[in-house]
């Protein structure tokens, strides 16, 4: 078996996205390749060819790729990926735009955000908001499937030392063009790799206090920030920090979510954290159902008093 | 210039599903179904076009059982002109096929714009819309929370993993819609009345070329693992107690 890894990245670092991919993709087995599809993206290369696994890296360097428009990128991967018996991507919001269209290019179904690698062609993946989990086996003959980075470890980001392999081919569709990006900036974990989250939701009233309350609790903990729909809906925080069925999904150690009740939507996204705790003035908050540890009361006492005692 | 909106036939939003006990799939007997949330952000974004003058007519198909009609209907209370169902047992059709059909739709209607929501809350795939943009050879804006038509060309912000992106597409384009894109509207009655009116063709995969079914297989549906059931702490000193010491996780 061989195996294309579609490296996620922003030209400068290898996203650790990644090495989730290709802990799933050792789990199938077979020979790891490795495509960096960006713009002065030699550093990355470098990096992907250092990870534990990896048999091989092709740097696919052009501007055309600078901003990994899907046009460009998914005609590239269809292209190469001809030689190979798996694709695989991260679930990212990239992996999610790139693939399907790749997939469709080699004209082979594809299968979105797999938790489990069950055989060489059968894998696990949620459905309705993970309230179901399906087993699926593709009769395709290349199987193209983007991995949900929280169910596999991570491999080691150093010990490997494949060879890294120019691509000349150029594919710019010319039908799109990057205008522009606004990142957020943020000094902590990113949230789908953090060991910690502290979440907030509509309960906790306004942007103001999200950061009120919940700043000094994060930073106590070293925690990554996220937030409901709601509370991403009614402005409190930027949408990027969404954990749920459309948004992120995380699994870190501890889980907080503070005025969250608890939908089905935002549990697809956290459920299968290890430890969750709840703080909620609801008594009967659905997030009680799931959480290990829930306290009834008000978060705007509560909270501080939990930084105060940690 | 004409918009196609995709819509789908799903669970509604709110309904917690069940697993089958024999594993072959969740239980969707006398489960109330509606317009899968995504798409019809998509129908409100071709109507709020229209109403700018941008769009002039919009067309709206679902691709699933006889009953999907009701879900057309729906989108054309909000605004649609015209619907078109094409009649097929959906649990056969995966995202490929599904692209497959509307790009023959997308042949023959010819829109500038085509909008889809950006997945389905019960495969969760995330996938039609990118597919049917490899197959017309069209460009993508996916996960859309801005659109702007301008002339030829279609400026999409979309939302991606730490922040946003904008990116500029030549029509014809596919859009697929973020929550944020906009609020959809409440059918008012008359509307929901004069929708009835409103022509409806039947197709079947068939008239657009397509009868292979998919290559994915579901060999079996089971429900997720459960949580240990938790406890109610009664103090702060006790929370902190238990995620030290018997959680161990801080």
């Amino acid at each position: 078996m061989s195996i294309l890894v579609i490296a996620e990245h922003d030209n400068k670092a290898l996203n650790g996205a990644t090495l989730n991919v290709v802990a799933a993709a050792q789990k199938i087995g077979g020979d790891i390749t490795v495509l960096v599809a960006g713009s002065g993206a030699q550093a990355v290369a470098d990096e992907a060819a250092k990870v534990a696994g990896v048999s091989k890296v092709l740097l696919a360097d052009n501007a055309a790729y600078a901003n990994q428009l899907a046009e460009n990128v998914a005609a590239l991967v269809a292209d190469l990926g001809k030689g190979y018996s798996h694709i695989l991507a991260a679930s990212t919001t990239s992996g999610k735009n790139v693939l399907p269209r790749a997939a469709a290019l080699l004209d082979a179904s594809m299968i979105t955000d797999i938790v489990a690698v069950e055989g060489a062609k059968t894998f696990k993946r949620p459905i309705y908001a993970g309230n179901a989990i399906a087993t699926v086996e593709s009769a395709e003959d290349i199987v193209l499937a983007t991995v949900r980075g929280t169910a596999f470890d991570a491999v080691a980001a150093e010990g490997g030392s494949a060879a890294v392999e120019a691509v000349a081919d150029v594919k710019d569709a010319g039908i799109s063009k990057f205008i522009s990006e606004e990142i957020v900036k943020s000094e902590r974990p990113e949230l789908t790799a953090a060991r910690i989250v502290v979440s907030g939701g509509r309960g906790v009233g306004s942007g103001e206090n999200y950061h009120t309350v919940l700043d000094p609790l994060a930073d106590k903990l070293g925690a990554a920030q996220g937030a409901s729909r709601a509370a991403v809906d009614a402005g409190f925080v930027p949408n990027d920090m969404q954990v749920g069925q459309t948004g992120k999904i995380v699994a870190p150690d501890l889980y907080i979510a503070v005025g969250i009740s608890g939908a089905i939507q935002h549990l697809a996204g956290m459920k299968d954290s290890k430890v969750i705790v709840a703080i909620n003035k609801d008594e009967e908050a659905p997030i009680n159902a799931v959480a290990d540890y829930w306290l009834v009361g008000d978060l705007n006492t509560v909270v501080p008093e939990l930084v105060s005692k940690l | 210039m004409k918009a196609l909106v995709a819509v789908k036939r799903v669970v509604d939003a709110n309904v917690k599903v069940r697993v089958k006990p024999d594993n072959s799939g969740v239980d969707l007997t006398n489960v109330k179904m509606s317009i899968n949330p995504f798409d019809e952000i998509a129908v409100e974004e071709a109507v709020r076009l229209k109403e700018k003058g941008t769009v002039t007519e919009i067309v709206v198909v679902s691709i699933g059982p006889k009953e999907a009609q009701e879900q057309i209907r729906s989108a054309m209370a909000l605004g649609a002109d015209r619907g078109i169902l094409v009649e097929a047992d959906d649990s056969q059709l995966g995202a490929l096929e599904v692209a497959k059909i509307l790009k023959g739709i997308v042949e023959q209607e010819k829109p500038e714009l085509i909008l889809l929501g950006k997945q389905a809350i019960d495969d969760d795939s995330n996938q039609v819309g990118q597919m049917l943009g490899a197959l017309l050879g069209a460009g993508q804006g996916t996960f859309a929370s801005v659109v702007k038509v301008e002339g030829t060309t279609v400026q999409v912000t979309r939302e991606v993993d730490g922040g946003l992106q904008t990116v500029e597409l030549n029509t014809p384009a596919i859009i697929t819609t973020d929550l944020r894109l906009n609020e959809p509207r409440y059918a008012a009655l008359p509307n929901i009345m004069k929708a009835r009116k409103k022509p409806l063709d039947t197709k079947t995969p068939a008239d657009f070329g397509v009868t292979s079914t998919t290559k994915l297989k579901t060999v079996k549906v089971e429900p997720p693992a459960d949580r240990k059931a938790g406890v109610q702490v009664k103090s702060v000193d006790e929370l902190v107690e238990k995620l030290k010491n018997e959680a161990k996780v801080i």
